[in-house]
Order: C-alpha cells, then sequence, then structure tokens
C-alpha cells in the first residue's frame, strides 16, 4: 500500500538499518552511506536486494519533512486528504468522494505552482533536503557498484564519492559530489562541499577509467568546492584545475548530469564533458545568487534578484546550449519520485552512452575541444 | 625615462605624490615608489601594476607587439544589478582606454620570444568573462602552434560574475588549451602577482610549467572573507600569501620585482624555445 508515511512517522531522524524498508515505503530511495571505508559494495544482483549488513540506509520518508514555502499549500492539501483516508478507514466513513475531489485539486495546483517557477524558487528545489543524490541514483541506476576511497596522499573526501558500476551491460566510473541526509551524515559529507582530496580522488577514478577504456559520468551537486584553511593549505585551486585539464584530454566519454546544485568551480572541476544532461530544477552557475547578491548588490538579501540575473535555470542553459539535454522532472520535484526520476537520468545516460562509445577515442577529445572552444560571447572590430 | 607614469591620471597633486601601501599601510612618497619598481620600501609589498607597466618591466624595449586588441565583451545575459552591466563596461573602457581586463602580444624577453597576457587589475577587478577566456585561448593556441613560449602574468579576482556561466566555463576553455599546450612541448610560465584567486587561480594560473609570483602576494581559491566568514575564526598571518603557498608546495619561487626579468631569462634559456630572436612587428 502506498501511503504519505511523512506524516505518520514521529518527527525524528530514524536510521533503518533495511534497504527493502526503504524501497517499500513511499516507493522512495533509501540513502546509502559508508561508514566503514573501504567497505562499501553495493551489490544488487537480481536488480532487486541490496546488501543491506554492509550499507546503513536513512529512506528519505525518514526525514523530518520541511516543505518549501512554496510547496506549503500543496502539503496542507495533502495532509487533509491523509487525514480523510485515516478517517474512513478508522471510522468507516466513506469519504470517497472528498477524498477524489481534494485528489484532483492537488494535482492541479502542484501544476499550477510548478509551471511557473521563478529561478529563486528553483534554487531552492536544486537545494530541497529530500532532493535524491548521488548515491541514490546511483543506487537506482547501476545494477552493481563499488566504491573507491582515498586521494593516496591525504585522505578520503566523503563530499565527493568515487566508483566502478554496472548500468544494464555498461561498465562506467561515476564520480559525484554527495551531499549528507541527516544532521551526522551531512556533517561527515561537508555539505557536498569537496576539499582537494576530494578531486584528486576523482583524478583516480579518471586514470582507472583512461586505464580500463570505461565512460565517465559525472553527477554534479554540489554548493561550491570549500572555502577554508585546509583547503587552501592542500592546493583548492590546482585540484580543481588538474582535475579540468584531465578530463579536457580523457580518450574515454564523459557524460555530466547537473542533478542539484551546480555552482562554480567545485561543479567544473568534474563538469568538462562530452555530454551535459542537467534536471529539470537544476541550476549551474558560476556563483551562488547569496555570493552574487553580496557583491553586486551589496546585500545578500537580493539574493532572489541576483538568481534572475544570473541565467542558471536548465531552461536558460539549455536554450544557451551548455546543458544538451533537459530532464523533465516528476510533477513536485525529482523528490517526488526519485525512481521516476533515476529511470529518466538512466534512459538519457544509455542513450548518451551509445552514441559516444561509437565515437573514436582521438575523435571523442577532439569534440570535446570544440565543444568548449566555442564557448563564450563577445564581438571583434574588424582591424 | 619614467618608467611608470604614462598611466598616472591623479589629478590631485596630494593624491599624486604620496600614495599609502595596501601592505603595511605607511604613506610614502610616490616617486619613492616608483624608483624602487613601485615596491614599497618599508614592507617589500609589491604593487599592482598595469600592463604597460609590466610590458615596460619585462619586454625589451619596441620589441612589443599585441594581439587582439578589439576583441570585446557583448553582455551576453543582458546583466543588471545595481547599474547595468554594459554601462559599467563602458565607463571602466573609458577611464581605463582599454577594451577588457587582459592585453595579449609577442615580445622579446632579453632577446628571447614570447607570446605573453598581462592582466589589468584596474578593469573590474581583473575579472575572466568571455573576451579575457577567448584572449587566453588564442595565446595558448597561438603559442602550441608555433611551439614559443608562453608567460601568463596574473591579477584577478576570478570569474566575472556579469557574464554568468560563460565566465565559468572559461575556465574549461583555457584549460582544454593548456592541455593541447602540453602536447606541443611548449613552455608555459605564470606570473601571479597580487591578487590571484577564484577562477583563474582555479584554472591556467595553478597549472603552469613554472609557478612564479610576487613576494606577498595574495593567491589562492577563495577569497579570505569568504573563508573567515565559512570557518568563523580570523585568519593566520601570512595566509594566502605567496610565501604560504611557496611553504605548502603550491608554487616554484617568489621573486622579487627587480630580478623577475633575469629570472624569466633563466627559465627560458634553461627550459624553452630559444630559437626565435627577432618579433615581427
Ligand atoms: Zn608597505
Amino acid at each position: 500500500m502506498l501511503f504519505h508515511t511523512r506524516f505518520l512517522l514521529p518527527a525524528a531522524v530514524i536510521t533503518i538499518r533495511s534497504a527493502e524498508a526503504g524501497i517499500k515505503e513511499r516507493g522512495t530511495t533509501p540513502f546509502i552511506s559508508r561508514k566503514s571505508a573501504g567497505k562499501t559494495i553495493v551489490k544488487r544482483a537480481s536488480g532487486k536486494s541490496i546488501d543491506a549488513a554492509e550499507t546503513e540506509c536513512y529512506p528519505m520518508t525518514n526525514m523530518i519533512h520541511q516543505p518549501l514555502d512554496f510547496e506549503k499549500p500543496i502539503f496542507e492539501l495533502e495532509k487533509k486528504i491523509e487525514e480523510f483516508r485515516q478517517l474512513s478507514s478508522s471510522e468507516g466513513i466513506d469519504l470517497s468522494d472528498e477524498i477524489s475531489r481534494l485528489e484532483k485539486k492537488v494535482k492541479k495546483l502542484r501544476e499550477e505552482t510548478f509551471s511557473n517557477l521563478n529561478a529563486w524558487k528553483i534554487i531552492q528545489l536544486s537545494r530541497h533536503p529530500e532532493r535524491p543524490y548521488t548515491y541514490d541514483y546511483i543506487y537506482l541506476i547501476s545494477n552493481e557498484f563499488i566504491e573507491i576511497h582515498g586521494d593516496r596522499r591525504f585522505k578520503d573526501d566523503p563530499a565527493l564519492v568515487a566508483g566502478i558500476g554496472l548500468i544494464d551491460k555498461h561498465r562506467v566510473v561515476f564520480i559525484g559530489e554527495q551531499k549528507g541526509r541527516g544532521a551526522k551524515d551531512r556533517a561527515l559529507r561537508n555539505f557536498g562541499m569537496p576539499h582537494p582530496e576530494g578531486y584528486r580522488k576523482a583524478m583516480r577514478a579518471m586514470d582507472l577509467a583512461q586505464k580500463f577504456g570505461l565512460p565517465i559520468i559525472t553527477f554534479i551537486d554540489t554548493p561550491g568546492a570549500y572555502p577554508g584553511i585546509g583547503a587552501e593549505e592542500r592546493g583548492q585551486a590546482e585540484a580543481i584545475s588538474a582535475s579540468i585539464l584531465k578530463l579536457a584530454s580523457l580518450p574515454v566519454p564523459v557524460i555530466g548530469c547537473i542533478i542539484g546544485e551546480g555552482s562554480s568551480g567545485g561543479a567544473l572541476a568534474i563538469g568538462l564533458v562530452d555530454k551535459m544532461l542537467m534536471l529539470e530544477y537544476a541550476v549551474y552557475s558560476v556563483i551562488s545568487p547569496e555570493g552574487c547578491a553580496s557583491i553586486l548588490w551589496k546585500d545578500q538579501s537580493k539574493a532572489p534578484l541576483a538568481a534572475e540575473a544570473l541565467k542558471l535555470t536548465s531552461y536558460e542553459l539549455n536554450k544557451a546550449g551548455i546543458a544538451d539535454t533537459l530532464l523533465k522532472e516528476p510533477p513536485g520535484g525529482a523528490h517526488n519520485d526519485s525512481k521516476l526520476m533515476a529511470q529518466t537520468i538512466k534512459d538519457a545516460l544509455l542513450n548518451a552512452l551509445e552514441e559516444l562509445n561509437a565515437i573514436p577515442p582521438d575523435e571523442l577529445v577532439k569534440n570535446r575541444y570544440a565543444r568548449y572552444r566555442t564557448i563564450g560571447q563577445f564581438r571583434e572590430a574588424a582591424e | 625615462m619614467p618608467l611608470f607614469g604614462s598611466d598616472n591620471k591623479t589629478k590631485n597633486s596630494l593624491d599624486g605624490l604620496w600614495i599609502k601601501c595596501n601592505n603595511c599601510g605607511e604613506i610614502i612618497y610616490k616617486k619613492e615608489v616608483e624608483k624602487n619598481l613601485k615596491v614599497c620600501p618599508k614592507c617589500n609589498y609589491h604593487f599592482r601594476l598595469s600592463s604597460e607597466e609590466w610590458i615596460n618591466i619585462l619586454i625589451d624595449q619596441n620589441s612589443f607587439h599585441e594581439l587582439w586588441p578589439d576583441i570585446e565583451s557583448i553582455d551576453p545575459l543582458d546583466f543588471k544589478d545595481r547599474t547595468r552591466y554594459r554601462d559599467k563596461l563602458k565607463e571602466t573602457q573609458k577611464q581605463t582606454g582599454k577594451k577588457d581586463a587582459i592585453v595579449t602580444g609577442y615580445g622579446l624577453i632579453n632577446e628571447l620570444f614570447v607570446h605573453i597576457g598581462i592582466f589589468d587589475f584596474n578593469f573590474m577587478g581583473g575579472s575572466m568573462g568571455s573576451v579575457v577566456g577567448e584572449k587566453i585561448t588564442r595565446l595558448i593556441e597561438k603559442t602550441a602552434e608555433e611551439q614559443s613560449n608562453l608567460l601568463i602574468v596574473t591579477s584577478s579576482g576570478g570569474a566575472r560574475m556579469q557574464e554568468g556561466i560563460f565566465s565559468l566555463l572559461q575556465m574549461a576553455k583555457t584549460n582544454a588549451a593548456l592541455s593541447r599546450l602540453n602536447g606541443s612541448k611548449s613552455l608555459y610560465m605564470a606570473l601571479l602577482t597580487d591578487p590571484t584567486t577564484g577562477g583563474v587561480a582555479a584554472s591556467f594560473a595553478s597549472i603552469a610549467d613554472i609557478i612564479i609570483a610576487e613576494p606577498k602576494a595574495l593567491i589562492g581559491f577563495a577569497g579570505p572573507r569568504v573563508i573567515s566568514d565559512t570557518i568563523g575564526q580570523k585568519l593566520p598571518e601570512g595566509f594566502q600569501r605567496a610565501e604560504f603557498l611557496l611553504e605548502h608546495g603550491m608554487i616554484d619561487m617568489v621573486v622579487e620585482r627587480k630580478v623577475i626579468k633575469k629570472t624569466i631569462t633563466q627559465i627560458i634559456r634553461l627550459l624553452g624555445n630559444t630559437g626565435r630572436r627577432t618579433v615581427q612587428l
């Protein structure tokens, strides 16, 4: 039975050690969290089961559900429907007419709300705490995944994950920024803001891809590379630059997918690609709207204006040719149906893989160069 | 011939006579600083130079030839904050006499041929948008094509926000060009001057064959204010200065302005292409 567990569960973050439970509840994605270094093996030989003993899963349903401001009217209606449902089952009253009327209403309200989102609302959606993250998509898209750890220089950075996976018959290397789910995990993942060692781990994954001739899939979802003392000491700028440089010459297909926040150099570090997919409510920007507002407006509260001015939505980036494919999100956003979202991404990835696998390596690198060579707009007076 | 003076537009005689050091805060007699290659005699801070001043210091007299001087921004996002970006551009162009934040070209350094790009920090903080990215990319391509030597003198706060994603992707464009340059075996030197941060630091500036920095230059990915706001504490003395980067293994050397030409000459002699000794002007 499909029901809105988020209203029934106590308002606390509970850790459930069963992936199956996670899948059953609300048809949503369990979150796979690595706790012991070097031990994460997620196997789904049958495509159904996952080795729960080795992974700790946080079903997304167990989160404290915090609707965004503009989601609240929808949320209230859903709550009402849920109350009616409970009432009819516990009291035996037939409220089906009322329920179906409200269901229609909520559907219409959702459509209206989401058909007309401004950039600032999209920013909020891209950062929605229930939005599926890199691990979620890897889990939902691949039949097998084995994670690698560490940069072999300093440490393992949990804010950026990488590994080798299998999508149907395709062996691929996954690289992606990983935000945390729940207070503890969010801190562990540093809110998806990698340190230099994260990008150096990404480069190790790229080397593996090159050596074994595997295509690379990157999931971009970061508020930015971490601005901190240790990050600077260990060369954040160099790590990002070296990662971009390496991607430019890799003789294997590189497909990017912006799944949430694609912010600044921290996103671009894994974003020089042959083909860029972008989720409808993801964003891709040179700077966060808050940062832009505080510099150009001298006032952080002008972030909504900055968000508009930066032209950072999937629609604008698709029009500008920066995002090749815009992937529509389920009604209400990716977090409302992560399985459907994952299927959409998977289909797009398979298409891209098929297309890019047919191109000889040297041509791939040449095309990739041409792709970025022409980006930029300027005028040049004839001399 | 006065080394610095051509770009001195200050009318106010008091301002014109004295300047305040960015680093130690001393008020110094301007002539004294200029005689000293614009280095603070009190604390050795290296003042920011304009591209003309760098050409005077680095390039043999009358050997500089500018390339692509007429590329300018078209305001691709139609960007407006409190003012319109295109108005700000026009105003800055008028003020500086430059089209954008970088001058590119070629010339001789002690009779050795180089392709050179020099940032002008006083043009919107030396920020990189489509124009800067395009000129650097052309310069890198030209260097690769002619297997010459490349020197980029940076001074930049990072990507130009007003051109949005196009600015960010200039980092990809320049680095892709550098990956080609690596294949051509041409020498690439970066001279990082105060400040070199953000998107410029996180792209071509950090991956040169030889990275030189000026004393006390601020170099880093994030600006110091962003970092102290994020971590909620004061930053240690000397953090993100050239000497700090040297200590942490991020750059090859910190070189005083008075010996910079000599040092670069030496590097070209040892690593670079020394075959070309003339320029066509
Ligand atoms: Zn001083």
